[in-house]
């Protein structure tokens, strides 16, 4: 150890091998050794604030002194979005769903955080941005972008069905009316022309559906000449033919077993009340209404607004 | 392996050894004690550092009641005088900084590393600390002799008013760092009140103690052992570029100057009286006869010694002076033009600041982003119309809210846009979104994509514009049309 290397005069291990190759015993650079005494008391310092060991206290397990954890991180970080939105939902509570709609900051809150909203509780049935669920019977629950509605597409109207639920009802005509009959109304609806056929007046069709066809929004009867069916929709790769055979097989089938008939065979058609399952707030019911009216098929109160012609479309 | 061979290995390793004496190695040992001496490139050096007094005083300019340059990272904005550039077109930065770059490289390839001795922080900060230090302890020999005295009330008092100011320093710089970022005078209402937030606290510890740790403490160690630069200019000089060298041919050999002719033994000396002078003044403490090396910085300092020495024994000036390697051998000095390397970086620079006119002169007020939703790509509507949504985001780079109207050009035949009715309000500074929807009769669809053109039109400035390219979705062509037309009109 003692020995001093000849040219940099610093002392050696003692090894010496292939004639003057030899390990001098330098210290490590101060500015190492102060780094990796800083690094040291770190790990001491980071080991005593945070969890690092689970000793056993009188209160559960001894959580550092720093008194950190995952759950406080994260409340704290939901708190704060809380407090983001906090504004906006103290407004939301005492306004109409009207006037939600009125305010179009609102709106766009509303359409924005609304989506986690409808993916929870609306998507299961109506789907993924409104666009329906279909069963092996046809389309599950009704397609919510288009601007046909059973109920109403009124602000109020949508509110109501969210609020307090929806439940269709069609008889089963399967003993009044024989199968030509049936077949030849269905091939009609599904035509869209109901009121083509005289059936349709003579069988008391028109009690719900109206005489027009048009249905009657305050009971939940179909628009029977519009071009949206409420159990069948278009499969755009089927060809023409192959769609009408399956509206007409839909429509048999409804006319037959009618709508929450009681009948095994008939369609179900049940929206539960979202307010008696006490599963939404009001404000959330209300922030649904408006975040479906926003879809694209909602209807403003006053007569439709002329929709400006496309300049410069090709004509 | 005969034992000459071996005897040879073994010298060479021995010989590493030796080498290891003569090398003059700066580790920061030693603190460097530059002399300061008046001249030519000194002056130079003066002018082009108290180019930094910008960067102390301009974040004060106002331009119309606003930060005249304010690189606004909370609004994600850069304010320039009446121009502000939005994150969208940040692209031109990396032209600029693309620019800067060449800039460095095509100087440095004609002259050498300009920017280390004239232009760098680092050369500049340390300058100034030493001028302090200098003014307070005396010149480089009371300076010497203060670091080995004993502690005494004299020495605490030059010590800690040196660090004082250094430390003022380095605080100023960190607040003038900090209020290119932030509203300056803003910044220092909350800093008198320490209501800074913490990123701010940060920043200007950060700041404060990296410039006296680097500049105060460090000093030339920076330009040796930290800096990249230094080493990448070093590799881009070659024998043309012109750098502070030594005129060993006239110079050599050297030696004391001799009062009378003869005295030196009738030896032929060379025009260096090795007096030391060029060493004295370095900042870096590189003596240039040694040749062009690491520490070098190019100051130009040495120059001013060595001219003002060969003044005093009257003997021409330029013994240190800037030629080129192949000036210095006697080879014929080539032109600028001959020097491709140098071309090439000018044509990048060009390049880069073609895209950065370019990108300025195009910046345009608003603009304007279309996205079509997707699911669903279309709706059937009752009367057997199809319908599309458009998110249009708008960005408004104006300083006020737009109001703009939107059109479409192309698209279905007898479509309608619905939702843009009233004019839509664009917030300014930033992007704001709409959702629209087009509406086309069923049958007027011929394709199953048909490209669509929307375009929006301040309603108040009408050059003030923007267009986007999108599609309408629609059914499939031959069978989507067919059903909706096949499926009767319902009267």
């Amino acid at each position: 150890m003692s020995e001093k290397h000849e040219a940099s005069g610093v002392s050696t291990t003692g090894h010496v091998w292939d004639d003057d190759l030899a390990d001098l015993t330098n210290e490590p650079p101060k500015w190492w050794m102060l780094g990796l005494t800083a690094s040291a008391l770190f790990v001491v310092v980071y080991w005593l604030y945070y969890p690092s060991i689970p000793f056993a206290t009188t209160n559960g397990f001894f959580k550092g002194i720093g008194g950190w954890t995952a759950i406080k991180e994260m409340e704290a970080d939901v708190g704060e979005v809380e407090a983001v939105r906090g504004k906006f939902e103290a407004r939301l509570k005492g306004m109409t769903p009207a006037a939600i709609l009125a305010d179009s900051e609102l709106t766009e809150y509303v359409t924005r955080s609304g989506k986690v909203l409808f993916g929870d509780n609306c998507a299961a049935c109506h789907g993924q941005n409104g666009i329906g669920t279909h069963d092996k019977e046809g389309l599950f629950a009704p397609i919510l972008n288009d601007d046909d509605w059973l109920y109403g597409g009124k602000i109020e109207d949508i509110h109501a069905s969210i609020e307090g639920g929806r439940q269709g009802m069609m008889m089963a005509h399967k003993d009044m009316l024989s199968a030509a009959e049936i077949d030849a109304l269905a091939n009609a609806v599904a035509k869209g022309q109901p009121t083509s056929t005289p059936l349709f007046a003579a069988k008391g069709c028109t009690a719900c559906h109206g005489e027009d066809g048009k249905g009657n929004q305050a009971m939940g009867s179909a628009n029977l000449v519009d071009k949206i069916w409420r159990f069948e929709v278009r499969n755009d790769k089927l060809n023409d033919a192959e769609n009408m055979k399956r509206l007409v097989e839909g429509s048999k089938r409804t006319i037959t077993y009618g709508v929450n008939s009681g009948d095994p065979q008939g369609r179900a058609a049940v929206m539960p009340s979202f307010k008696e399952a006490g599963k939404l707030s009001d404000t959330e019911i209300k922030k649904l209404a408006v975040y479906v009216y926003k879809f694209g098929g909602g209807q403003s109160d006053a007569p439709a607004a002329a929709a400006a012609p496309a300049a410069g479309a090709a004509k | 392996m005969n034992m000459e061979t071996e005897r040879k290995e073994a010298g060479s390793v021995t010989g590493i050894y030796q080498e290891l004496e003569h090398w003059n190695v700066n580790t920061g040992d030693k603190t460097i004690h530059a002399k300061r001496m008046p001249g030519f490139f000194r002056t130079i050096k003066n002018y082009t550092q108290a180019l930094y007094l910008l960067f102390f005083l301009v974040p004060y300019l106002r331009w119309n009641g606003k930060q005249a340059i304010l690189f606004d990272i909370t609004h994600n904005q850069f304010h320039f005088f009446n121009l502000t550039v939005l994150p969208q077109d940040i692209w031109m930065l990396s032209l600029l900084l693309l620019l800067l770059a060449m800039v460095l490289f095509a100087v440095t390839s004609v002259a050498s590393r300009v920017w280390c001795g004239y232009f760098c922080f680092q050369t500049a900060w340390t300058d100034w600390f030493t001028w302090i230090e200098d003014k307070i302890e005396g010149n480089p020999q009371a300076r010497r002799k203060l670091d080995a005295a004993p502690w005494s009330a004299g020495k605490i008092w030059k010590k800690s008013l040196k660090h004082f100011i250094w430390m003022s320093i380095s605080l100023l710089t960190g607040i003038s760092f900090s209020i290119w970022f932030v509203d300056a005078y803003d910044y220092w209402n909350k800093l008198v009140h320490f209501q800074l937030p913490l990123v701010g606290w940060v920043t200007l510890a950060t700041i404060f103690f990296g410039t006296y740790i680097l500049a105060a403490l460090l000093r030339e160690q920076v330009c040796m052992w930290m800096c990249p630069y230094a080493r990448i200019q070093g590799v881009m000089t070659d024998s043309q570029t012109i750098l502070p060298v030594y005129d060993f041919r006239r110079g050599e050999p050297r030696g004391k100057l001799h009062r009378k002719a003869g005295e030196g033994g009738g030896a032929v000396q060379g025009d260096c009286i090795d007096c030391f002078q060029c060493v004295q003044v370095c900042p870096t403490g590189v003596d240039i006869r040694d040749g062009q090396q690491l520490g070098c910085i190019t100051c130009g300092l040495c120059l001013d010694a060595c001219d003002s020495i060969m003044d005093k024994v009257g003997k021409p000036r330029g013994l240190i002076r800037y030629a080129s390697l192949n000036e210095l051998e006697g080879k014929p000095a080539r032109k600028m033009y001959q020097h491709p390397r140098t071309l090439v970086y000018i044509g990048i620079i060009l390049i880069a600041f073609g895209g950065i006119v370019y990108g300025l002169t195009h910046l345009g007020s608003v603009v304007l982003k279309v996205i079509p939703e997707r699911q669903p790509l279309y709706v059937y509507l009752s009367d057997g119309s199809i319908q599309n949504k458009y998110e249009l985001k708008v960005l408004n780079k104006t300083d006020s809210d737009l109001r703009i109207g939107v059109t479409a050009e192309g698209g279905v035949r007898d479509q309608v846009i619905i939702g843009a009715e009233k004019p839509l309000l664009a917030r300014h500074g930033r992007s704001t979104s709409f959702t629209l929807f087009v509406r086309a009769p069923g049958q007027n669809i011929k394709m199953e994509v048909t490209p669509i053109e929307f375009r929006i039109q301040s309603i108040d400035d009408p050059l003030i514009g923007a267009e986007y390219k999108t599609k309408f979705n629609g059914p499939a062509v031959d069978l989507g049309r067919r059903i909706i037309s096949g499926m009767g009109n319902a009267k």
